[in-house]
């Protein structure tokens, strides 16, 4: 019987692994750092800067941002504030998202949560797999969303890369023989400067899905070494009170 | 004794001359005899408990900024998360305690099939039990619609859907429980209301009765002894001890490891990997446009993994709907058990070898069922779950056999250690 | 058998410990929830201070201004109407408001920082109704003493043009002042005393 099971198991276990598999290029490793309060700083210039034009992030407060970021509101309404003169203010956009369907063929997401749906890495891929594509009306396409209707906004900086199809020796970001990216004409930043950025704008994505997280895993420290205390307490009682029983 | 002393025990002997204080704190504490070789599988129970407090507590507290509207469910819950002063805490605690409720209650239930617990004469604290546990999936259903992004969405649209298989009355039924022709903010409302009111009354009661026919009966045992055989002069069970001190101090131990559990995943994976809380679900809800993959929460996917199993039309009924029975009579199937199983002996540890390896093919289909509910369907985890599907309620349907041949140890007299 | 002699000591002070760490525990999950019902952030950010241009205000006028959901006034009082006020302590019960809320530099007479411009939260302080306007001396049934003010319906509470509560009637304290400042000389914010203080 028991030799059944394990057949059975493992026939289970095989036919998952067989049938499992990604889809599409492997994704970069964001490898983004929360506790970087200046790479958050950069990522939310970046953001109010090239994203925040068509993008909302409608439940996100600027003085939320200003106090978690270690920024006065002072700084925030001058620096990163275009939208809205009231710090209390969520970062709602202009746009209406009818004009938007119109302008884009669909209306750009709220970005206030997309780090939790999307994934760190999924958005450093997105943002670094842009290229140059003359059957789309951006000019662009993108590895990892084909088709997106997003147009790379980030050109300047990154400059425009092209696409090379099957590399087998490929090193580049398209991972193990799949296509490869490949800078064309280069942008104001460096290839390394650009990772830092969009590194920076993930950084950003992410404490903005949650801006809870940069407390819980401190808060959540505390409260298990107060319980770790309260069961050596609990433990102790029991085995006194237990003596009694034979 | 001091003034404070004397005035506690005097307003107490006043409220126990008009209420049955002390008895009620007797019959199910102080006097409540329990058997002394419980072992770690007797602590889901109070934990499904704490879980219970943790739900209620949490979520009377979510519902005082929750706005049960398809326009403002989403928002009113990132509100909760970033807006309200420790919001996101009580969420958290909230949606862990939903999955950590199923994992305890899962736990209870197997240490019920280990023990026998549901044998005679505790027939009735099992389908009770059982009860509770479909309210409690009926629970987890209705409020898993109320965050109101696309996994709550499709999830209640492809489960409501499942009515429509029901021949005649089928689509009817369906478009009543919408109350609308798509999942809307009519069936949002009314999912509210039975999360928040209906099934936590019916949740509580039925507990409540639980608890009443066990202290009625008394606790089984690793042993499966009934201790009430064996009385000493005083009448008191010689192998029982009062639940209170020595369970409530043993318990409490139990509760403050599960704690740490507990806020181990509040605090440090909330998501739990997308398990607890999915990615999906922080997409709002879009009726125009479905998930690429769509799952169940992990504790419904051993029945989705049965509803999926069946593909083929037999006895002139559609095999969807086949599906459907077969999911029923899989959670259904736990109500027999009692019948079911006539075994001499209630412990695993009296049983002889078929028993035990039918309960763990039973629980590895389970598991496995589980685990094929979380991905899409190809035609290699199809047959997978096919082989499970017929495993696990070859476990129910051939129980009556195996149990009445199983070669059984000798039970002792008194309980072991 | 030494370890089953029962130390009824030791027992008593291991639960006491264990209670007491438990309780500090029960206190400390306790506070989240109580927290829960702070104002949020949106409620702070709706209750911002607000910017008032009272450009157009003409004098003997008065503006009524939104500030966390409380009506503010500003009105102007003309150099008559100051002056009566300093004839009416004798009627009011806290002439100098030294029982009332306002911001230190409106601990005078006039109740304001400039003189001329009365900034007061509208709402009585019996029972939270928002009093009417009865600007001039001759306002019916308002008794010959009457020197302008504010009488509230709800329960005829009587205020003078500073906001001052006038004796004998069931508001305890005169009206509240809120925080404000001035930009220039036509422009103020309502709800903070200085730049970025709120």
């Amino acid at each position: 019987m028991n030799k059944l099971i394990t057949a059975l198991a493992l026939w289970a276990a095989a036919s998952l692994v067989f049938a499992a598999g990604g889809h599409g290029p492997e994704k970069l490793d964001a490898n983004v750092n929360l506790g970087n309060k200046t790479s958050l700083q950069r990522g939310a210039r970046l953001f109010v800067n090239y994203c925040l034009s068509c993008h909302s992030a409608q439940y996100m407060r600027y003085n939320r941002m200003a106090a978690d970021l270690g920024l006065s509101d002072d700084v925030v309404k001058e620096n990163l504030m275009f939208a809205s003169d009231k710090v209390g203010d969520t970062m709602t956009i202009a746009m209406k998202p009818e004009d938007a369907e119109q302008w884009f063929g669909v209306a750009p997401p709220d970005l206030s949560v997309i780090a939790r749906s999307r994934g760190a890495d999924w958005l450093y891929s997105f943002l670094n797999g842009f290229y140059l594509d003359e059957k789309r009306p951006t000019g662009v396409n993108n590895l990892y969303f084909p088709d997106t209707a997003m147009p790379h906004v980030l050109a300047e900086l990154q400059g425009l890369q092209v696409k090379h199809e099957g590399d087998a020796h490929g090193d580049g970001h398209g991972g193990h023989g799949g296509p490869v990216l490949e800078l064309e004409s280069p942008g104001k930043l460096s290839p390394g400067e650009y990772r830092q950025a969009t590194r920076d704008l993930v950084a950003f994505l992410v404490y903005m899905g949650e801006p809870a997280k940069l407390v819980r895993y401190r808060i959540g420290f505390w409260v298990i070494a107060f319980l770790l205390v309260l069961l050596v307490a609990a433990y102790l009682m029991k085995r006194e009170y237990w003596k009694d029983v034979h | 004794m001091n003034m404070i002393t004397k005035g506690l025990v005097g307003l107490r002997d006043w409220v126990d001359d008009r209420f049955p204080l002390m008895q009620l704190w007797n019959d199910h504490m102080g006097q409540y005899y329990a058997p002394k070789n419980f072992n770690f599988w007797y602590y889901f129970g109070v934990l499904s408990l704490v879980v219970l407090v943790i739900q209620l507590v949490t979520g009377i507290w979510l519902v005082m900024n929750y706005k049960p509207d398809a326009n403002l469910a989403f928002g009113s819950v990132e509100y909760i998360m970033r807006d309200v002063d420790w919001g996101w805490l009580i969420r958290y605690m909230h949606s862990t305690g939903a999955s950590a409720f199923f994992v305890v209650v899962y736990l209870h239930m197997f240490r019920g099939l280990l023990y026998g617990s549901y044998k005679k004469p505790r027939e009735l604290i099992w389908i009770l039990g059982m009860f509770i546990y479909l309210s409690l999936m009926a629970e987890a259903f209705f409020g898993y619609l109320l965050p109101w992004g696309q996994m709550s969405y499709w999830g209640a649209q492809v489960i409501i859907s499942l009515f429509g298989a029901i021949p005649w009355v089928g689509d009817t039924l369906s478009l009543w429980i919408r109350g609308d022709y798509v999942v809307s903010d009519i069936t949002l409302n009314r999912f509210f209301s039975f999360h928040v009111i209906a099934l936590p009354f019916a949740i509580v009661g039925l507990v409540a009765l639980h608890i009443i026919a066990l202290h009625e009966v008394g606790s089984n045992n690793p042993d499966g002894v009934e201790i009430k055989k064996n009385k000493g002069p005083d009448g008191k069970p010689l192998d029982g001890i009062p639940f209170h001190p020595y369970y409530t101090v043993k318990d409490s131990v139990g509760v403050i490891v599960f704690l740490i559990l507990f806020a181990a995943v509040v605090f440090f994976a909330p998501e739990m990997g997308g398990y607890f809380l999915e990615h999906n679900n922080f997409v709002p809800a879009d009726p125009l446009k479905t998930p690429e993959h769509i799952a169940p929460v992990w504790y419904f996917t051993p029945f989705y993994s049965v509803l999926r199993a069946n593909t083929v039309d037999f006895f002139g009924v559609p095999g969807k709907l086949w599906g459907v029975i077969f999911m029923g009579l899989a959670t259904m199937l736990f109500f027999a058990l009692p019948w079911l199983d006539r075994s001499p002996v209630k412990s695993i540890r009296y049983r002889g070898t078929l028993y035990k390896s039918a309960l763990t093919i039973f629980v590895v289909s389970f598991l496995i069922l589980g685990y094929l509910g979380l991905l899409p369907p190809t035609p290699g985890r199809t047959a997978v779950a096919q082989v499970c599907t017929i495993l696990y309620f070859l476990f129910f349907f051939l129980m009556p056999i195996y149990t009445k041949l199983d070669k059984t140890k000798p039970v002792p007299e008194r309980v072991t250690g | 058998m030494s370890e089953n002699a029962v130390d009824p000591d030791r027992r008593r002070f291991l639960t006491g410990t264990a209670s007491v760490i438990g309780g500090i525990g029960a206190g400390l999950a306790a506070i989240p929830f109580v927290a829960t019902f702070q104002p949020s952030a949106r409620a702070k950010a709706i209750g911002a201070p607000v910017e008032a241009d009272i450009s157009q205000l003409e004098p003997g006028g008065r503006l009524i201004f939104k500030w966390r959901g409380k009506p503010v006034w500003v009105v102007r009082r003309t150099p008559e109407q100051l002056a009566a006020l300093e004839s009416l302590d004798g009627v009011l019960r806290d002439p100098a408001s030294s029982e009332s809320l306002q911001p230190e530099f409106a601990a005078n007479p006039w109740r304001s920082e400039k003189p001329e411009y009365l900034v007061l939260v509208g709402i009585c302080t019996h029972l939270g109704c928002s009093p009417n306007f009865f600007p001039s001396t001759d306002a019916e049934g308002m008794g010959s003493d009457w020197q302008g003010g504010f009488y509230c319906p709800c329960h005829g509470s009587k205020f003078d043009l500073s906001g001052r509560v006038y004796a004998g009637v069931p508001a305890p304290t005169n009206m509240e002042v809120p925080p404000y400042h001035y930009v220039d000389d036509t422009h103020l914010v309502i709800g903070e005393l200085e730049e970025g203080a709120a």
